[in-house]
Parts: C-alpha cells; structure tokens; sequence
C-alpha cells in the first residue's frame, strides 16, 4: 500500500526571479571589485553592464513563464551567475593584458548573448522533449561530422597539440561541445529502443550478468570511435567524456552493472595503449605525474603555475583584481578555475563546485521525475556529461587526471562551448517542465474515459 | 530506470568530492611547499608588493624599505650597509633573502609569519595594506662602531653580550660586504656583485663571529681548564701546581714547552692564579693531564661547547673532540683539535663574569607590527650554569691579575677593573698566530663581555701576541658600552 499524498503543484516561477536578481547582484559586485581593484575607480559601465545583464536575463524568464512555467527554478539562475562570473574573470583578465592586445570580454559578452537567445528558442520551438527522438539517428550522423571536421584539411585546426578545432576565416569553433548533446540524444534514443535486448539477454558470470556477444556491438563502436577521438585528434578529454557518457547512459537504460565493468575496462586499456603510442599522450601523463621534473617543464610549466596560482590563493583569495591569473597561459580558457582559486581562495572554488553540483542534482532531479524513458536517459545524460565535463577539466588542471583541453561550462571563454552548454540547459529546463508539470487529476481522466465521444486533438 | 540514475548521482557526488579534496588539497595543504617553490614569481611579486619590516638599532633602521616607480614596488636599502653586513644579510629579489636576519627571519620581516596571522586578518578587515614586521635589535651602535674602528682593516671578529641577559651588543666580522648591491634592481648589476662575492678567497659573507671557520681558541681556553680545576674541589686559586719549562707528555714524544722557555715560577711551582696571568703553558698542561680530557670536555659542554644555538642566525657549535692522555695536555692550553667561534669564548666570560650561568645570547630585542605594535618580545633565558657563583668569583680575581699585571695589560681602562685573558693560537706551521682576547667589565659588577679574534695576527704579522693586538680591541668595544 502507498500512501498518495496531493499537493498543489507551484510553478516557483517567482522563487527563480528572485534567484536570477541575487545572482545579477552578485556578478556586478564581482564587476564592482575588479574595476576598484585594478583600476583604483568605479568601472562607469557598471550600469551599462548591468542592465544587459538583466534584460537578458529576465527576457529568458519570460520566456520560461510563458512556454515552460513548470520548470526547474534553481537551473538558470545558476548559469546565469556562473556565466556572469567568467565574464566577470575574463574582464578582469583583459585589464591584466597590454593595451594592444585582444580584448576577450566583449566577444564572450556577444557570445553569452547569443547563447541565451538560442536556449530561448530552444525552449520556443521545442514544445515537448519527445520530439527529440525522431532524430535520433539524424544525430547520431551529425554528431559523427561534428567530430570528424577538424580532421577535415583545410578547415581542422591544430591548436596546442589537440585536433578539436575547425576554423572558417577568422572564427574558430570547437565541434565536439556540440557533438557532446547529439550524442546524449542520441544514445538516448537508441538505447531506449534496446534496452530490453541490452538488459534480458546474456548469461550470468561471477555473479554478474554478461551481454550477448552481438549486443557488444554498440559499445565496441562507441569504444572505438573514442579511441579515434584520443588518436587522430590527440584530445584526451573529449575521448573520456564521450565514452563516459555512453557507458553511463547503457547503465542507466539496462540496470546491468556488468557494462560499467566492461567499459571501465575497455577505456583503461585504450589510454594504456594510447600512453604508449601517441607522444602527445604520453606527454600528458609525464605533465601530470611529474609536473616539477624537468622533463616536465621543458614541456610546459602551464599546469605548474596554474597550481602556484591556487596555492598563493591560499583559503581566502588573494582578492579579485589583486592575484596574478595571468601569469598561466589560457587562463581565461582551460584555466579559468585556477585563476577563481587564486583570486577568490579555496572557499570561493568550493561555492563555485557546489554550484556545478547543485545544476547538476537539478538535472538529475529531474530525470527521475520525468514519466518517460527517453526523458529519463536524455535528462541523466545531459546532467552526466556536465558532470563529468567538470570532472575532467577541474581534475586536469588539480592533478586528479592528466590535463586536457577542454572548457569548463559557462565559466571559460568560448563561443562554442557557451552555445552549447545554454541549449543543454535549455533542453534539461523543457524536460524539467515536463516532469514537474502535474497531471491532469484522476476525476478529469475518469470523466474523459467515461465520456461518450473521446476528443481527440490533432495537433 | 529510477535506481541506476540514483546510483550514478551518487557517482557524481563522489566524482565533485574528489574536485573539493584535490583543490583542498592544492590551496590548503601543500599551498605553503608550493609557494616556496623556487622560480614562484607569484610569491616573490607578492613578498615585494608589500613593505618588508624594518630592521633596526636603537630606532634607527640598518635595512629597510623604500618605495620606488619600477615593476617591483618597494627596494631594500642599507643605510649603514658595510658596518652591519653580517647582522642583517641581504635581500634580493634574484638570490632571495639569505645569510643574516633577512635570511633567518625572513617570514616575519615579509609579513608571512604564522605569528602575524590575527593581525594580518586585523588589516585585512580594516583595509590596510598588508606589511612585515621589524625588528629592533640588542645591538649597540657605538659598541658596533667602536668594533669595527678597532679592528681596522684586519681580518677577524668581535662579539660583545651583556653578561645578565645574553643580549649581544656588537657583532663585527672583517671582511664585510655591502648587501645593498645585492638588493639593487639593477639585476645584471646584482649578478655580477653576487659572482663576485662568492669568488672572493676571503669570503667576506662568512659571519666569522658566529659561522665563519671555526678558530682554534689559544690561551683563552685556559680559563675552561682553570674553571674546571676550581671545580673538582681539589684545586683554589692559591693552590701550588707545577710549573717548569717544559712538561714531558705521557705517550709521546713531544714535549710541552712554556712559551719563554723558562720555568713558570720558583722551584718551578706557580700558583693557579699567577699560572692564569702569565698564561703558563706547563702549568695547564699539567692540569689538563691531572683533570682529564673528560673532565674538560665537561666543563666545555657546561659553557655551550656543542651546543646548537641560534641567535636567530645560527651559531656553529665549537667543538673539544675526545681526548687521550698527552692529547687533553694540549687541549688544555687550547691546541689539539680544540675549535670555537668568538661567540662561544664570549659566551665563556659572559658566564663568569654573570656569576657562572651562561645565558642564550640573542640579537633581537623585540618584534613590532608596522604600527609599532609590540608582536613578541625575547625573554632572557638560562642557557646553563657554567661553575658555581664561588668558582666564577675566583675566575674573576684571576682574570682581573691578568689584565692588572700579567698578558692582558693592553686592555687596562682607567678608573676600572677589566678581567680578561689573551690568546695566541698557533694554527698552521709557520703561519701567523690567530690573537685573541676576551674579557669584561667592570670586574666587580659586570656589563659587557667580549670576545676578540684577529687572524693571523693581524697587522702586527708573526710579532703578534693575544693581548697586544686584541686587547686594545676588545678595550675600545668595552669602554663605548660603559662610558656614557
């Protein structure tokens, strides 16, 4: 017996207001204490600033009011400051840079404004997440171009060694963020229509049960198309976070454990070989093992000034505006959390964990809420991969993992990777909408199965 | 589907746990060993942004710090740069800070100290800009300057503690150096005063009076000897010990000779007291054979002999190594293997003269914030007791007949009675002897101990003897503490 308890579903479409404005509050008090920090001055376009901020903000509220007014309230205030703050880090760091060189905070300012615009179309134009599943395999092949363009003469960029990039004239653009979302829709779609040959058929062994040979197919291909990723692009990130989500994501969909072991496995032996054969790999793991050898700084002492950075941040920061972030290369980019932890201390970092955390307890929230398991896997997935995602550049640049170069979400300077984590939110708030949205009571149903003439709604 | 997704939350839980140990682990726990990494420009910008504490003698600074325009915002200055060379050390910003107090004392005068922690939190509140700490030291400027007037242009050292508390009121060591060009921001300029340093054959960044070579202490060890015959009770200062021209050495071939050739007294007897003033190389020849090398070894250990101390800078223990029969006969007198610093024979007469205890000698008076604050403060500590209050009576009586009559009269002052004792140590076949003198005054209620070395004799070459080369040294540093 349950015990069915009624409570009046809340939109708490106001609690997110309220949230948004702190979190705005926040990033101009942020944008206050780098202008007095580095300039001595209030920074005149504080107001200026500020109001973009708001109306951009408030305009993708509105928009939620009006096309998804069930969803998650935390989600967007959380990207909301977490963009805000990289904005803020980015800003701060240009004022660190010689007059002549390029500015980076009004490109990001145009790419976060873009990004919002996209996530609020994203939630226009999709009424329902179901829709997503018609194209499934239409994602699969365009995720497969996107990762295969930067291998593409002509337009492939080699930057730092990784092969992630492609560049039409003066814009340059990471593929594989994009790639990341087809490719949870993806799985998504096709696992849900597997899982039952994925998870009944096998034998059991040791206690836990095997696939069929032939159901080995799909995570052999997965696993190959990851090993393609780390050989022919050298980008070891990307490789782990692709395969990490797939193997969570058959986890989910089969509730077989034995998957997890088969690609933990399966991933440890491909970077093994992957140490071995390719130099660039191999000069990441002796980066990460040994990074105050000489070996290691006659490669790079990146990854070194990153982690002194941190530690003159020491508990409390060094304040923002008053470190020295831009000693480390990519500081904007790739390392854009050691320069939080060395302006804003390890208690800083910590918020800025949780708020990763919190965003993505919110998405995996909302994946058990949702009634349907394409929901379930495209809600988890997504979550998983910001998750992981995290995991991969905070654990690169602390030592956890060797160093790869990857954006984090929302904070790192990057068009691409502001696109994409936006249209993730976006996605993650239509299903959330979906899963909080309270069914129609058992009395309305009762009297609509009852009801001489069913209406049907043809859309 | 709902389980699996519970349990990989529960994987992300632990993947984020990760993150928040590994940055702890980063900011917190090996922060410090990152910061001290060498080559961390963070941590020498970040030690140059903020005033580093002063360092100062009787309220006027020997190093500070000065604003300038350059990248660097503040630069080190030496006022009196030569004379205190080896009290303050240098700071640069190429070899970091190194040698003297700036060295030893580096985390308090930039501010980083664990003992600034709650006013550096204070500052942080109020808004000051965060600054060192200086350091107000024992030293006496016209003791130094008397010191360092004194020893000329010969080699050696001079250390001078007030007898009561250890406090040191002059530390001088010849050669010096001028710190302030390693402290330049003119950094080739800075490289090639370093390479220059380090090249020279007379090392004159060794601080002689404390870490330099240790020197061979002569005569002047007779007073452990005598302080060690007082002791056992078997001896007073009026005793009759033998004194003859030359002592044979048992089990060996080598004969201990008085330094005149003749016999040290009457009958060839002498007294301890008279043996003491006219440095009767036979008669503590003798003792040291009666005594045994053990029972000096003893008494050494009892005047900081092995000791390490650190005054903040770091003393090297003088050392009387284990002896046999004929060699605790030489000890005796101050040869053999006996090595020390003038701070440990300053360390000898300061225990006389302080009523047989030994106090740690020290060189800061007290620790001030920027605001002139008082941070810490150093309590005179009891080092040891060296021999009891009758014996270092005696000690005096006894030093107080060397210097009215006997090898010390250089060291006279007028109106005063100074006790004392020369040296002259034989340290390479042929070489000049090191002279040395220690001594303090007045005898009778004692304010200054000093200890005297000039190598090689200084420019009185192979004619030199303890009292005449170093007494008058250790004179001029006497009477600047005593005379008003």
């Amino acid at each position: 017996m349950s015990t069915v308890t009624s409570f009046r579903p809340r939109t708490r479409r106001n609690v997110e207001l309220v949230l948004l404005l702190a979190a705005i509050a926040i990033v101009l008090v942020a944008y206050l204490d780098v202008g007095l920090a580095m300039n001595g001055a209030f920074p005149p376009d504080l107001l200026t600033y500020g109001l973009g901020l708001l109306v951009l903000s408030l305009g993708f509220h509105l928009v939620l009011r009006w096309r998804a007014a069930y969803a998650d309230p935390l989600m967007l205030p959380i990207a909301t400051l977490l963009n805000g703050l990289g904005l803020v880090m980015i800003h701060r760091l240009d004022l660190a840079k010689s007059p002549k060189s390029q500015m980076l905070e009004p490109k990001q300012m145009m790419w976060s404004t873009l990004a919002v615009v996209l996530a609020a179309i994203v939630i226009i134009v999709l009424r329902d997440h179901r829709q997503l599943r018609r194209f499934t395999f239409t994602a699969m092949a365009l995720a497969l171009v996107m990762i295969l363009l930067p291998l593409v003469p002509g337009i492939g960029r080699n930057i730092n060694g990784s092969k992630i990039w492609i560049g039409i004239g003066p814009m340059s653009f990471q593929p594989g963020e994009v790639a990341k979302i087809l490719l949870v829709i993806f799985f998504a779609g096709y696992l849900v229509q597997t899982r039952d040959a994925l998870s009944l058929i096998g034998r059991r062994f040791m206690g836990i049960g095997l696939p069929r040979a032939k159901d080995l197919g799909p995570i052999l291909i997965a696993w190959l198309a990851s090993l393609g990723v780390m050989v022919f692009e050298s980008d070891l990130g990307s490789s782990l976070l692709f395969f990490g989500i797939f193997v969570a994501m058959i986890y989910i969909a089969t509730e077989r454990r034995s998957w997890i072991a088969i690609g933990m496995i399966l991933f440890c032996a491909g970077s093994y070989f992957a140490y071995l054969v390719i130099g660039h790999v191999h000069a990441r793991v002796v980066l990460w093992l040994h990074p105050f050898s000489a070996a290691a700084l006659a490669i790079s002492d990146q990854l070194v000034k990153g982690l002194m950075g941190m530690a003159q941040g020491g508990l409390l920061g060094s304040g923002l505006g008053r470190g020295h972030p831009e000693f480390t290369y990519f500081a904007e980019s790739d390392f854009i959390i050691p320069s939080f932890g060395e302006e804003l201390g390890l208690f800083g970092l910590f918020a800025l964990l949780l708020l990763y955390v919190l965003l993505v307890e919110r998405g995996m929230r909302t994946a058990l809420g949702v009634r349907d398991g394409f929901g379930k896997l495209l809600a988890a997935g997504l979550a998983f991969s910001f998750a992981l995602q995290c995991f991969v550049v905070v654990g690169g640049v602390t030592r956890v993992i060797p160093l790869t170069g990857m954006t984090m979400p929302f904070l790192s300077y990057g068009g691409s990777s502001l696109l994409a984590n936006w249209t993730l939110i976006a996605i993650l708030l239509r299903i959330s909408d979906q899963a909080r949205r309270p069914l129609p009571n058992a009395a309305e149903l009762a009297t609509a199965s009852s009801a001489h003439t069913q209406v049907v709604r043809l859309e | 589907m709902n389980k699996p997704i519970r349990r990989l939350s529960f994987v992300v839980a632990l993947l984020f746990c990760t993150l928040l140990i590994s940055t702890t682990w980063i900011q917190f726990v090996t922060a410090k060993s990152l910061d001290a990494r060498p080559g961390n420009r963070r941590t020498l910008l970040d030690s140059y942004s903020r005033e580093r504490g002063a360092i100062l003698v009787d309220g006027t600074p020997i190093a500070k710090s000065v604003p300038t325009k350059d990248e660097l915002k503040w630069v080190r200055t030496y006022p009196q740069a030569k004379l205190y060379s080896q009290v303050t050390g240098y700071y640069s910003f190429t070899y970091g800070a190194g040698f003297g107090l700036e060295g030893t004392e580096d985390a308090l005068l930039s501010g980083q100290s664990d003992k600034l922690f709650y006013r550096r939190v204070l500052d942080m509140l109020t808004g000051k800009p965060p600054s060192g700490a200086s350091l107000e030291l024992t030293i006496n400027p016209k003791a130094q300057a008397a010191a360092d007037q004194a020893l000329g242009n010969q080699r050696g050292a001079v250390v001078a503690l007030d007898p009561k508390t250890g406090a040191i009121l002059a530390m001088v060591s010849h050669p010096q150096y001028d710190p302030s060009t390693l402290s330049s921001h003119d950094l080739s300029s800075v490289a090639a005063a370093w390479k220059s340093l380090n090249a020279d054959p007379l090392h004159p960044a060794d601080n002689r009076a404390i870490a330099g070579d240790l020197y061979p202490p002569g005569s002047t060890f007779k007073l452990i000897t005598a302080a060690a015959a007082l002791s056992s009770g078997k001896f007073t200062e009026q005793s009759l010990i033998p004194g003859p021209a030359t002592l044979a050495l048992p089990q060996s071939t080598v004969n201990l000779p008085t330094d005149d050739r003749l016999p040290c007294g009457p009958g060839n007897k002498t007294t301890l007291t008279h043996a003491l003033e006219i440095s009767c190389n036979t008669s503590f020849g003798w003792l040291g054979l009666t005594l045994g090398g053990d029972a000096l070894r003893a008494q050494a250990g009892k005047f900081g002999f092995g000791d390490s101390i650190a005054v903040p800078m770091r003393v090297t223990p003088s050392v009387v190594p284990p002896l046999n029969a004929p060699q605790s006969a030489q000890a005796a007198i101050g040869q053999y293997d006996v090595r020390v610093t003038p701070m440990q024979m300053a360390m000898v007469s300061a225990g006389i003269a302080n009523k047989g205890t030994v106090m740690k000698p020290y060189l800061v008076k007290d620790t001030r914030s920027s605001s002139l604050d008082l941070i810490d403060q150093t309590q005179p500590e009891q080092l040891s007791q060296a021999v009891s209050p009758a014996v270092a009576a005696a000690l005096t009586r006894m030093m107080v007949t060397v210097v009215q009559s006997g090898t010390g009269t250089p060291a006279q002052i007028p109106g005063m009675q100074v006790a004392g004792k020369t040296g002259t140590a034989q340290h390479v076949k042929g070489g000049n002897p090191h002279a040395w003198f220690t001594a303090f005054a007045p005898a009778s209620d004692p304010q200054v101990a000093v200890a005297v070395v000039v190598e090689d004799g200084g420019n009185a070459g192979s004619e030199a003897y303890g009292g005449a080369v170093a007494g008058p040294i250790a004179r001029a540093v006497m009477e600047a503490v005593l005379k008003p």
